[in-house]
């Protein structure tokens, strides 16, 4: 683990006994963990685990049965996604959600839309303070840009890029919200060794500049104790550990559980 | 012989040697498509913006008409009456996001299809029983003088009527390129689950986008009620739409606008020049068959995105 600039401080976001199911498939049981302000968080486990399904309980696709999430002090049940964004929740997906016909930057422009506050009909003129306001926004949105060395691809429609380069355009949309709480769905799966070290390096600086909270979901478990300050582990919907990376690698049902399993996986899938 | 002559050139000579009854025909012709357009603009929107193709936006133009007529056969003046029915035509939309679209999120497209159908009927019904089925006449003053210009016989009304339309399509234009609200509807059509993600209320885009298109059909109730009679058959209008879509696109709003002007002007040529070949009365298909032509080169319309099949 690296030594970083935050000092990490008390929970951000509180799960407490969290129960989901679909039909008869138990997604989440009795899930409970904390995210603290400024650590970077990773969620791991088989696939199948219930992963997924965490980040979206937290930022409100989904809805779970029993359980609650308290988030800056405040405890609630239900959350909309849209609530829950306004609210400094920002987040990226396993199967990349882009606006596939827009370009770079507007994908990233339209991270800043709850930023926007002129009434529309200042808009329409595109005059005065709309001007200046458009003005700020566009710059905050180039500075995402130049962060995350993606200039020479700012006027193409997203849906042509390869699918690394979709990721980071995804993470910009995420980050021109200038979220609290980052919620990363396997954002180095199916990339090249380079651009996975690229993007750690871009989760890293995230939460060292901005101080960003960070939770993220990986299987490279190599990535995980690099970057991560505290690890959760799920398995078939239940919690089986958390604590720091060391405190997890070492712990026998986990060992059992995941790590075994997991690492046939990816070694083959390495190969492959 | 006799045949090739009398469709490939006998036609062209027709339109060549009387240029100014011609020209007529096509400016008859660009202000039925002005009708079809706008129709067609309401059905883009709520494609776009929900995925759902409104079968009701014909009856939707119909029952503003009626509402609009219906108010002002109670004594309201022309304006109140408007105002009426804009408010009517919200109050519609969030009712259709509060009984359909909440409920069915994420049901496939064919059920949201069949709850348009629904829709139709009720609007007609509703529409009928409020405010009585016999044909009515909507007058709310705006002028029908004729005039000419070099030659061209012209109408105060089918100007007005154009021109209403040119502002809305502009306006609309305005707002949703240059909104923050029209910013987050292409987000929408776009992806659901990423708008959703930064924050774009789903539910507020599907009231605003119905309320839109309520607001459009009105415009288009009003030219074509004024000219025919609010009736029944002012919902049949819808069925124009579908070939103008198919030339235009599904999504596109320009391809809306440019696909009703085609087949307005496309049928009005056909059934004036071609029509006697046929015994007349073209003018009711011949956009079904210019829309499946074209689908046959061009099936992602004249401005959709080419369709690329992934394997
Ligand atoms: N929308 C849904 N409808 C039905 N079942 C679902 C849904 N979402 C998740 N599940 C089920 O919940 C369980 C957990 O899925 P989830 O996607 O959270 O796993 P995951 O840990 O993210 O796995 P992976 O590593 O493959 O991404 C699985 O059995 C999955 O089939
Ligand atoms: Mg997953």
């Amino acid at each position: 683990m690296t030594q970083r600039a935050r000092q990490i401080g008390d929970a951000l976001l509180k799960v407490e006994g969290v129960h989901l199911s679909f039909g008869g498939v138990k997604a989440l049981s009795d899930v409970s963990f904390e995210i603290r302000e400024h650590e970077i968080l990773a969620i791991i486990g088989p696939n199948g685990a219930g992963k997924s399904s965490m980040l979206n309980v937290i930022n409100g696709f989904y809805h779970p049965q029993e359980g609650t999430i308290t988030y800056k002090g405040e405890t609630r049940k239900r959350m909309k996604p849209h609530a829950a964004a306004k609210t400094g929740i920002a987040r990226t997906f396993q199967n990349i959600a882009l606006f596939r016909g827009m370009s770079t930057l507007d994908n990233i422009m339209t991270g800043r839309l709850l930023k926007m506050r002129r009434n529309f009909l200042w808009q329409a003129l595109y005059w005065g303070p709309a001007k200046n306001e458009e003005m700020a926004h566009r710059a905050s949105v180039e500075r995402i840009i130049d962060f995350l060395e993606i200039q020479s691809i700012r006027r193409t429609p997203v849906g042509r890029l390869p699918y690394g380069l979709q990721k980071r355009v995804e993470l910009g949309r995420a980050l021109a919200a200038e979220p609290d709480l980052l919620l990363l769905d396997e954002p180095m799966a199916g990339m090249n060794v380079e651009e996975k070290e690229d993007m750690c390096r871009f989760v890293l600086d995230v939460n060292d500049e901005f101080g960003t909270t960070i939770a993220l979901i990986e299987h490279d478990m190599s990535v995980v104790m690099d970057i991560s300050d505290r690890v959760v582990v799920l398995d078939y919907g239940r919690k089986i550990a958390d604590g720091t990376p060391d405190q997890v690698r070492a712990d026998r049902v986990v060992i059992d559980a995941y790590l075994g399993v997991s690492h046939d996986q990816s070694e083959t899938a390495e190969q492959a | 012989m006799e045949i090739l002559n009398a469709f490939f050139v006998a036609p062209f000579v027709d339109m060549g040697s009387d240029y100014i009854f011609f020209a007529e025909v096509v400016i008859a012709g660009v202000l039925t498509g002005v009708m079809y357009s706008l129709v067609a603009l309401g059905f883009v929107l709520i494609f776009k913006a929900s995925g759902v193709f409104n079968f009701s936006q014909g009856v939707m133009v119909l029952f503003a008409a009626l509402t609009l007529v219906g108010l002002m056969e109670h004594g309201a003046p022309v304006w109140l009456a408007l105002i009426g029915t804009v408010l009517v035509m919200i109050a519609l939309a969030f009712a259709v996001e509060w009984v359909m679209l909440r409920r069915l999120v994420n049901q496939e497209e064919i059920v949201l299809f069949m709850s348009t159908i629904g829709l139709s009927f009720v609007l007609q019904g509703l529409g009928e029983m409020v405010w009585g089925s016999n044909v009515k006449a909507l007058d709310i003053g705006i002028p029908s003088e004729p005039f000419e210009v070099g030659g061209i016989l012209l109408n105060e009304f089918d100007l007005f009527a154009a021109a209403s339309g040119a502002v809305l399509v502009g306006v609309l234009a305005v707002f949703f390129h240059y909104t923050r609200i029209g910013r987050a509807l292409r987000a929408v059509a776009d992806d659901h689950q990423a708008a959703l993600s930064v924050g774009i209320p789903l539910r507020t885009i599907w009231i605003i986008v119905w309320s839109v298109a309520g607001m459009v059909g009105l415009v288009a109730g009003i030219m074509w009620g004024a000219k025919s009679g609010v009736q029944f058959s002012l919902s049949l209008i819808a069925l124009k739409a579908l070939p103008v879509l198919i030339l235009g696109g599904f999504t596109s709003v320009p391809g809306a606008i440019v696909g009703g002007l085609i087949i307005g002007v496309g049928e009005k040529i056909a059934e004036i020049y071609w029509g006697p070949l046929f015994g007349g009365a073209i003018e009711n298909w011949f956009a079904y068959v210019l829309a499946l032509v074209f689908l046959l080169f061009r099936p992602q319309g004249l401005f959709g995105e080419k369709i690329i099949e992934r394997v």
